[in-house]
């Protein structure tokens, strides 16, 4: 059968087709009796890679799924997530890991690629078997306690040192918790001293980071930071690329766009950890996403029951959905941003820290993971219209700029004409 | 008015009324029969999530002294973790039917969260480290009874800022009716981002309590909390007490006819002497009967219906 893409804008450039043939590969020339998709008009860019989705399964099924997650991560043009194991049970066995990559096979809309956690039951204290993880059909390579941090210097370092073994990452949720009271739930400054509110100050993300890029230095490792939010950090990354430290950082599309002042009428729908920060931390964000300093863009989608938010501010549930929205945020933050760009940032260089190897390319011979967007349409977002089972969407009447129309994964169609194919 | 939750929702001219009405309330004190048949057939409910003695005292016997029919309900515990959402705790109690919802919450945020929820008219009876409207409407009375007009009179107000909902409401009231405030506490207990909080909200900040006291028209001091040392935010009480305490020595610096206010309950020995709490300035009683005329008023002026 095959697939012919006529007349795309391959990553922004000038129109070309795409070939893709019988066995979902991309290829120089239209297969025989290939279906043919007009594609003028649209922009074609290599499917995207999330290095941070919670997809809640096991454990919270009533929140999302594997199978409503790689719904919401098709719809927006994704065709890997890498699930964070902050489940419950936590992906923190062999066996654990390989149970999410099997439901993610089973669905078969993305690859669902499990992300290990650094410590068993994401206590910081010992190592969870990150090698038995590696070494499992799951090929785990990505490590993370996510939603906590691995405070611990002295585990940081050996978790560090450990997966050099098998070319694993550790994937750091910095924040010092020393410096912030139990109950912190959002950017500590003048909005939460003025909303009586308790805090984390930007220093507790910057002094992790700190410390990491210099562990990682020692160790000769490879540290990749989650959801960067302040300037301070994107000094620090800078300076620890300079001199050659193999560190990689990534943001969040909220992080890109919105700020601290949104919790000024309490709505935990803007209650995330890492929390939003000042107009200041989103420019120099936005800035270093554009200039490299910060890798990737990751959308930490964090679906939450209605109940769960529903609750005081210092007691909602931290998180925001952002996988369908991911690109259309992106390109609102970063209107300059060129495609080429976005598909550096959205897909090769988190294809390449994943280490997932047949993601991230339009060249032949790869698999054909393709995402066509439209790419000046503005769409005004309705929570109601999400695929996810969540509906703790911060982007709800917002309007944003660009389309997911469709969705390649494999040569398969998982997202055509904007709605989900299966 | 639909709801109190904030001082910044009321107009000087609004708290001019509150005080005008508080005002006639305060007579009804005095009355041997002290029931006003206004609130006659409205139901109040006085939902604590937190401990509180005074102030559910003080809305229980104005909701009942203006006729209303008032329920306490003790909340304890966040509903997190028994599981409730605070939405369906708050719904259920509305369900019944009331007219007031008096809400204290430990989490800041929680009575604005509410009123977005339900249709009974919401009092914050404290939330948090946020606001406590009525206390901030009481002081504020309360000074003017003694002082008259507050515009450009000089209030200190002294003591943990960081976890104060007193202060964040009375830094509003004051600086609306016009009085020029500084705001005293040690570095480790001024609130986060206080420096353009204060240049925008037009106060001033100080360290040093005994170069502030010689120009206050009135002293404001706040409870200090023993637990805030285990905090690291100073060192020890008798440290805390040198510093910023209001002591017998300080008194002497302050004017003889500057009120001395504290909401309750005294820390007598750390934040205030028993000389000051006890002094002929003081004027702590006097804010517990006026926080009865205050909490009258505001229950009339949002529950009555048409106003006369």
């Amino acid at each position: 059968m095959g697939i012919v893409i006529r007349g795309a804008s391959v990553l922004g450039q000038t129109s070309q087709d795409l070939y893709v043939d019988d066995d979902g590969v991309l290829v120089d020339e239209a297969p025989d009796g290939a279906e043919i998709l007009d594609a003028d008009g649209l922009v074609a860019l290599p499917g995207f890679v999330d290095l941070h989705t919670h997809l809640r399964e096991p454990g919270r099924e009533d929140a999302e799924t594997i199978l409503s997650g790689s719904r919401a991560a098709a719809v927006g043009g994704f065709t890997a997530v890498l699930a964070m194991a902050n489940t419950s049970p936590v992906t923190d066995t062999a066996e654990a890991a390989l149970r999410v990559w099997e439901l993610g096979r089973e669905v078969g809309l993305v690859d669902v690629q499990p992300v290990g956690a650094v410590t068993k039951g994401l206590a910081g204290e010992e190592l969870a078997e990150l090698g038995l993880m590696a070494r499992s059909r799951a090929a785990v390579r990505v490590f993370s306690d996510d939603g906590k941090c691995v405070h611990d210097a002295r585990v940081m370092r050996r978790a560090l040192e450990y997966v050099k073994a098998f070319g694993g990452v550790v994937s750091q949720h910095a924040q010092d918790p020393s410096l912030a009271g139990p109950t912190a739930c959002c950017h500590e400054g003048e909005t939460s001293g003025r909303l009586g509110l308790p805090g984390w100050p930007g220093i507790a993300e910057e002094i992790i980071v700190a410390r990491d890029v210099m562990l990682a230095r020692h160790t000769g490792s490879r540290v990749h930071i989650a959801h960067v939010t302040t300037a301070g950090s994107v000094e620090v990354l800078r300076w620890a690329k300079a001199q050659g430290i193999n560190v990689t950082a990534e943001v969040t599309p909220h992080h890109l766009l919105l700020t601290t002042d949104l919790l000024s009428g309490y709505d935990p729908t803007y209650k995330v950890n890492p929390p939003l920060r000042p107009q200041e931390d989103v420019d120099a964000l936005r800035a270093a996403l554009a200039d490299g300093t910060i890798d990737v863009v990751a959308t930490d989608h964090a679906p939450h029951a209605r109940h769960d938010k529903e609750h005081a501010f210092v007691d909602a549930a931290f998180g925001m959905l952002g996988l369908e929205t991911a690109l259309s945020v992106v390109r609102t933050a970063l209107p300059e941003l060129s495609w080429s760009d976005v598909a550096r940032v959205m897909s090769t260089t988190p294809a390449r820290i994943a280490g997932l190897a047949d993601h991230g390319s339009l060249e032949i011979g790869t698999r054909a993971h393709v995402v066509l967007v439209d790419p000046e349409v503005s769409v005004t977002v309705d929570r109601d219209a999400s695929v996810s089972l969540s509906r703790n969407n911060p982007w709800h009447g917002r309007a944003l700029t660009s389309r997911v129309v469709h969705t390649v994964y494999g040569g398969q169609f998982t997202v055509r004409d904007g709605a989900l194919s299966a | 008015m639909k709801h109190l939750l904030s001082i910044n929702d009321l107009s000087v001219e609004e708290i001019a009324h509150i005080f005008e009405t508080a005002s006639e309330m305060h007579d009804v004190q005095k009355r041997e029969v002290k029931k006003l048949p206004v609130l006659r057939g409205r139901t109040v409910v006085n939902m604590f999530f937190e401990d509180s003695t005074r102030t559910r005292s003080s809305f229980e016997i104005a909701g009942k002294w203006l006729s209303a029919d008032v329920i306490n309900i003790s909340a304890k515990g966040s509903s997190a973790s028994k599981g409730e959402s605070l939405r369906d705790t708050v719904l259920t109690v509305c369900a019944m039917g009331i007219d007031g919802l008096v809400i204290r919450h430990p989490a800041s945020g929680a009575a604005h969260q509410v009123s977005q929820w339900v249709d009974a008219a919401v009092v914050n009876a404290g939330d948090g480290m946020h606001e406590h409207p009525t206390q901030a409407l009481l002081d504020a009375y309360t000074l003017q009874r003694r002082l008259g007009s507050l515009a450009g009179r000089h209030v200190a107000i002294i003591g943990d800022l960081t976890h104060s909902r007193v202060f964040r409401s009375n830094i509003q009231c004051l600086t609306k009716l016009g009085a020029e405030v500084t705001v005293v506490a040690p570095p480790t207990l001024m609130p986060s981002g206080i420096d353009s909080w204060s240049r925008t909200a037009g106060f001033a900040t100080s360290y040093d309590v005994d170069a502030v006291l010689p120009q206050a028209d009135a002293v404001m001091m706040l409870r200090v909390q023993r637990e805030r040392m285990a905090g690291g935010f100073f060192p020890s009480a008798r440290e805390y007490t040198v510093g910023y305490g209001l002591t017998r020595d300080r008194l002497r610096l302050l004017k003889p006819d500057a009120p001395i206010c504290h909401p309750g309950p005294m820390n007598r020995g750390l934040e205030i002497a028993a000389d000051a709490a006890d002094a002929a300035q003081s004027v702590v009683l006097e804010q517990v009967s006026s926080g009865l005329a205050v909490r009258m008023s505001v229950l009339y002026h949002l529950l009555a219906g048409e106003e006369s």
